[in-house]
């Protein structure tokens, strides 16, 4: 599965067991009106370290954060790289 | 500029002495009161002086209202708990019981219900009312925090105004903002600073998200801004964190790993970050303010008002900030005999600097949120296939840590198919069970788990 894919699955996935209600998953979404709370971001990150092999967000201490979902992706298509 | 420290004794002289009574409180919509107008006002529905002399807890659900009933009460009441709204009302009976409480002020209908019946309730109001209390002969009243217990009560620690506020140093009033709660130790330290320096404060209203607040925040010219690490990647990654321009940012109430602290650095190029370490029952120890995470060793080894010792690699503090005691019944005394608070922080020497290298108890702080393993553990082997559990700590940029567990099954499972309906069977079972942030993000189901001579399982976090 590609990292777009594999980050649109585990926000559902998250989303579902944290019975929250996801906002439609377009590049312009604000990560905070998305409808995941931070300990839901905290799971996704995890579960996309698992599945991915990448943490973005511990592996580049200056890396600035992604505020959109667009952002969210290219992060972690960049640190695929 | 350094000026006399403040030696007032309550919340209304303090007020009165800073002099600067047209700074603000806001606390959302309708929610807020210069403190000129909360040193001369009631939001109690009581008649004036009933309460003098007696325990009162208050449990209201806007901070705004808790904020009121405490400058109106304190200095008359004999004590003070304040019981913070997201704590679960189950323990209320516990509490009232533990401190002898007379009066209950409360604005949450569901909450009568509850008390024991030698408490008398008094609502408080939506809005405060100009009124002149007698303020003559004024008490130290014993103010009551609470903090997690490992036992599933809430432990109740005793400070006073001048555990609390009384090493505050007047200075320049400026605009505080907090994402704490003022009915909790972090949260209460923020309030106590900007009362003090007669500096405006502006606290979140209930259900208000980081980012909202930080707008409101930003409406009001916030120059000083505290919260978990927590509370600060959110904000980040929000398009909020534009919208304001601080001279300070404040973190605590986590460890705060150099990632968090470079991206506030570099969102807010002009400001001070700082990270601080408090807690309920040791007060305000130390902050550290040169960027970098850990603490450099002269801040431990010579500080000048609080006394700090490593001893079997944790951090012991003796402060005239500390708590003075626990009011629990059979609890273990705060301080040691000599009079230090065991913070239960373990730390490691390196290159100069002290690290936290986590809790020697295994308390997990998710998000600010502790997590005690042996309560999630006992959830987990409630579930009938579960023969024993391990819990622990996985590291997480976002949230700190997170909790995981290692289960080991009654009966092997026989596919791989199986041990995944029984992991999913399991993380349901604690859903029902736990709060969010105590339910394992992963379950790994083991062959055994290691226990150690004593007979007690090894705990060691990944």
């Amino acid at each position: 599965m590609d990292t777009k894919s594999e980050i649109i699955a585990q926000f559902k996935q998250v989303a579902q067991e944290q019975d929250k209600r996801l906002a439609p998953l377009t590049d312009d979404l604000a990560l905070l009106d998305s409808g995941l709370d931070s300990l839901c971001f905290a799971i996704v990150v995890a579960r996309l370290e698992n599945s991915l092999g990448v943490d973005p967000f511990s592996d580049d201490e200056d890396a600035r954060f992604p505020v959109t979902f667009g952002d969210f992706i290219r992060f972690y298509e960049n640190a695929a790289k | 500029m350094k000026m006399p420290r403040n030696n007032t004794a309550s919340l209304w002289s303090a007020i009165i002495a800073s002099g600067n009574l047209s700074s603000h409180l806001w606390a959302g919509p309708e929610a807020n009161a210069s403190w000129g107008e909360l040193a001369q006002a009631s939001i109690l529905e009581s008649r004036p002086g009933e309460l003098r002399n007696q325990s009162v807890l208050i449990a209201t659900l806007h901070q705004f209202s808790s904020i009121a009933a405490l400058i109106e009460l304190d200095g008359i009441a004999r004590r003070i708990v304040l019981y913070p709204h997201d704590l679960s009302k189950e323990h209320i009976q516990y509490v009232a019981e533990t401190a002898d409480v007379d009066f209950v002020v409360t604005d949450r209908p569901d909450m009568a219900s509850l008390l024991p019946q030698s408490c008398r309730l008094v609502r408080s109001g939506r809005a405060i009312v100009p009124a002149n209390i007698d303020r003559g002969n004024p008490i130290e009243t014993e103010w009551i925090l609470l903090t997690s217990g490992t036992t599933g009560h809430p432990k109740l620690v005793l400070h006073t105004y001048a555990t609390l506020a009384g090493d505050i140093d007047r200075a320049d009033p400026v605009v505080w903002a907090t994402f704490y709660d003022m009915r909790r130790y972090g949260g209460l330290s923020i309030f106590l600073r900007a009362l003090v320096t007669g500096s405006s404060l502006v606290l979140r209203a209930p259900q208000e998200s980081s980012p909202d607040l930080v707008a409101r925040a930003a409406l009001h010219g916030v120059t000083h801004f505290s919260g978990t690490p927590s509370h600060w990647r959110s904000v980040l990654m929000s398009s909020a964190a534009e919208l304001m321009r601080p001279q300070n940012v404040r973190m605590s109430g986590e460890i705060a790993d150099q990632a968090i602290l470079n991206h506030v650095q570099q969102q807010y190029p002009q400001a001070t970050v700082t990270h601080a370490f408090a807690s309920t029952e040791a007060g305000v120890v130390f902050e550290v303010n040169d960027g970098l995470m850990g603490v450099p060793a002269e801040i431990i080894e010579s500080s000048s008002r609080v006394e700090l010792k490593v001893k079997n690699r944790t951090l012991r503090i003796r402060s005239r900030r500390a708590a003075l005691r626990y009011l629990d019944k059979g609890s273990p005394s705060l301080k040691d005999d000599d009079g230090f608070v065991d913070s239960g922080d373990e730390l490691e020497l390196r290159d100069g600097r002290y690290y936290f290298a986590g809790r020697r108890d295994g308390t997990i702080n998710v998000g600010g949120f502790k997590v005690h393993p042996e309560e999630v553990e006992a959830a987990i082997n409630r579930h009938p296939e579960v023969a024993m559990s391990l819990v622990k700590a996985k590291k997480s940029p976002i949230t700190g840590a997170l909790v995981i567990a290692d289960v080991v099954l009654r009966l092997p499972q026989s596919g791989s198919s199986n041990s995944v309906a029984v992991q999913s069977d399991i993380l349901r079972f604690c859903r029902r069970e736990l709060a969010p942030h105590m339910v394992p993000t992963a379950i790994n189901i083991v062959p055994m788990l290691a226990i150690g001579e004593a007979g007690k399982m090894v705990r060691r976090n990944a």
